[in-house]
């Protein structure tokens, strides 16, 4: 028997205790820029938006069992046309979200339909290679400004105003990020997202009742695409400035160790883990001595060894992760 | 009585190994073949090159009038033909509801959840459970009401008593007797060869990937000495 793993960290349904919890966080969230100045806005801002791009990568890696490297080439998209929609159209801040959006989503769907033919370690060298591709060309093209980047984006507005105070573009962020949460969270719980769940743990069975899992893959990847997009457009809202340094390796790596550590498929658990990871980067990283990675190195091993599903299975047993083991979706005869 | 399944010359294999060595096959609208044979003889590997998971080297298999030789799996399985797999392979993390809501999504001919629920209400009590919080029989049952919620012309049944208790497999037996009114034909492909005379109209035999022996269950069961020698039991 294909037998069951823990899943703990799947997402499931709400309770009246998971909606208050909910509740008691947004009201936190949403009163940050009144408690706190204007420095820890800007990092919380920052942290938003990664946990959008860390969102992406939680779609695709613990909801559709597609672990990748890739999301940052996607992100990067959103980011670069975002400054490009500020710096020469407009600074609506609606229409950058929105261009980001589709700027991921045209990539991830230029890209993708290779991609979704790998599974496993194929296709995490095959997302790799993208995120790659995309930024050497954003590290050497000139009109995107090369190793530059693109600065001197004016500030975002809303209906005409301009968002100047680092409290407005937070509201602003939280507002998208919460909504694309919220849209994530609706596809995961769909039929769609059912049909995503079944693909990852055994394709064969999908395809034997129908399924083209290949086609349930590449939507997913489209998706995913334009929710990084989304999350770069966020990301440069607050910065006003984009480089190839947003959409390298690192940030494709510290968004797939985010998931880890957040708990692959509960879509909560790796928002936390992207706070955390940008917490320690950011900002503890300078107090002690520059060893930011080190210590982010020794949470994703305690994190391993100590809740195997993350964050957001912490307390429910050391049961093994949501298992991707060989042969997984194959089926053979005996 | 058409054929609702007919394969003909069918070879097939893994990795240009042959298993299955010209088999050739039919079963009639709605009847049942018990598929027959000692461990190796090729079965689950017929029941998988006809729902499309194993590609063939060469043959025929026709449902109704349609070619499907060489179909993907999911054009098989839009096609009518649905498997109960071996080890029942239900979706672990998904609940009972869930698992029969991802197979009934793309249903048809009046199969639905509820229609299920009414069948094996035993599975409607338990419907917001994991797969895997199942007993055996209970997850058997699930991969038979997966398979019907598909609304198959022909059912494929590998080994549906696997690994389960006596008492269990009695209480599929029954399930699987009471769909005989459905009007689904099958190829059942057990070990258990009570069960097998119990369900089936017909038995096939197989013996080194190929049908070497076909006959009514009356008659396969009456000639104890051609079991014994077909089979090694009797």
């Amino acid at each position: 028997m294909e037998r069951a793993e823990a899943g703990a960290t799947e997402v499931t349904r709400s309770s009246p205790r998971r909606l208050v919890l909910a509740g008691a966080v947004l009201a936190v969230l949403v009163a940050v820029p009144v408690v706190l100045g204007a420095y820890p806005v800007t990092t919380m801002t920052r942290m938003l938006a990664f946990a959008v791009l860390v969102l992406s990568v939680d779609l695709l890696t613990g909801v559709a069992g597609l672990p990748t490297l890739g999301q940052a080439a996607y992100f990067g998209a959103g980011a670069y046309t975002a400054v490009l929609v500020g710096l020469h159209l407009t600074s609506d801040a609606m229409a950058q979200v929105a261009a980001g959006l589709v700027a991921g989503l045209v990539a991830a769907a230029a890209t993708g339909w290779v991609a979704v033919r790998a599974r496993g370690i194929v296709f995490l060298m095959l997302t790799l290679a993208i995120g790659e591709s995309v930024h050497q060309v954003a590290d050497t093209w000139s009109a995107v400004g090369g190793s530059n980047g693109l600065a001197g984006m004016p500030p975002i507005s809303l209906f005409g105003s301009p968002l100047l105070a680092s409290g407005f573009v937070y509201w602003w962020v939280l507002a998208v990020a919460i909504a694309v949460f919220a849209g994530v969270a609706l596809v995961v719980r769909s039929p769609y997202g059912r049909t995503l769940r079944g693909v990852r743990d055994n394709e064969a069975r999908m395809r034997a009742l129908g399924y083209r899992p290949a086609l349930a893959r590449y939507g997913v990847f489209c998706l995913a695409g334009a929710v990084a997009g989304a999350g770069g457009a966020l990301w440069v809202a607050q910065a006003r400035f984009v480089s190839p340094g947003d959409l390298g390796f690192e940030v494709a790596a510290l968004a797939l160790l985010s998931v880890v550590i957040g708990g692959a498929g509960s879509l909560w658990g790796p928002c936390l883990g992207a706070a955390l990871v940008l917490l320690v980067r950011d900002n503890l990283s300078a107090s002690i001595g520059g060893h930011g990675p080190l210590v982010l190195g020794l949470v994703f091993v305690a994190v391993v060894f100590l809740m195997p599903r993350g964050l957001a299975g912490a307390g429910r047993g050391k049961g093994p992760r949501r298992g991707r083991g060989k042969g997984r979706g194959k089926e053979r005869p005996s | 009585m058409a054929d609702v399944l007919s394969v003909r010359d069918l070879r097939a294999g893994y990795a240009g190994s042959t298993v299955l060595d010209g088999v050739d096959l039919t079963v009639p609208a709605g009847g049942v073949v018990a598929l027959l044979g000692r461990n190796g003889a090729g079965k689950s590997t017929f029941v998988h090159t006809v729902m499309g998971m194993l590609k063939p080297y060469s043959g025929s298999i026709r449902l109704g009038d349609r070619e499907l030789a060489g179909a993907a799996a999911h054009t098989v399985a839009r096609a009518g033909v649905a498997i109960v797999p071996q080890g029942r392979r239900v979706f672990a993390p998904l609940t009972v509801a869930e698992n029969l809501r991802i197979a009934s999504t793309r249903g048809r001919d009046g199969w639905t959840p509820e229609r299920v629920y009414e069948l094996m209400p035993r599975l409607a009590e338990r419907r917001d459970n994991r797969g895997d919080q199942l007993s055996g029989g209970e997850q058997q049952m699930l991969a038979i009401g997966r398979a019907l919620l598909r609304g198959p012309r022909l059912l494929l049944l590998d080994e549906p008593s696997d690994g389960l208790a006596p008492a269990v497999v009695d209480q599929v037996a029954e399930l699987l007797e009471g769909l005989r009114g459905e009007g689904i034909a099958a190829v059942l492909v057990e070990q258990d060869l009570h069960l097998a005379f119990r369900l089936a109209d017909e038995v096939a035999v197989m013996q080194k990937g190929r049908i070497v022996h076909r006959s009514s269950t009356a008659d396969f069961r009456a000639d104890r000495a051609r079991a014994h020698a077909l089979l090694g039991v009797g």
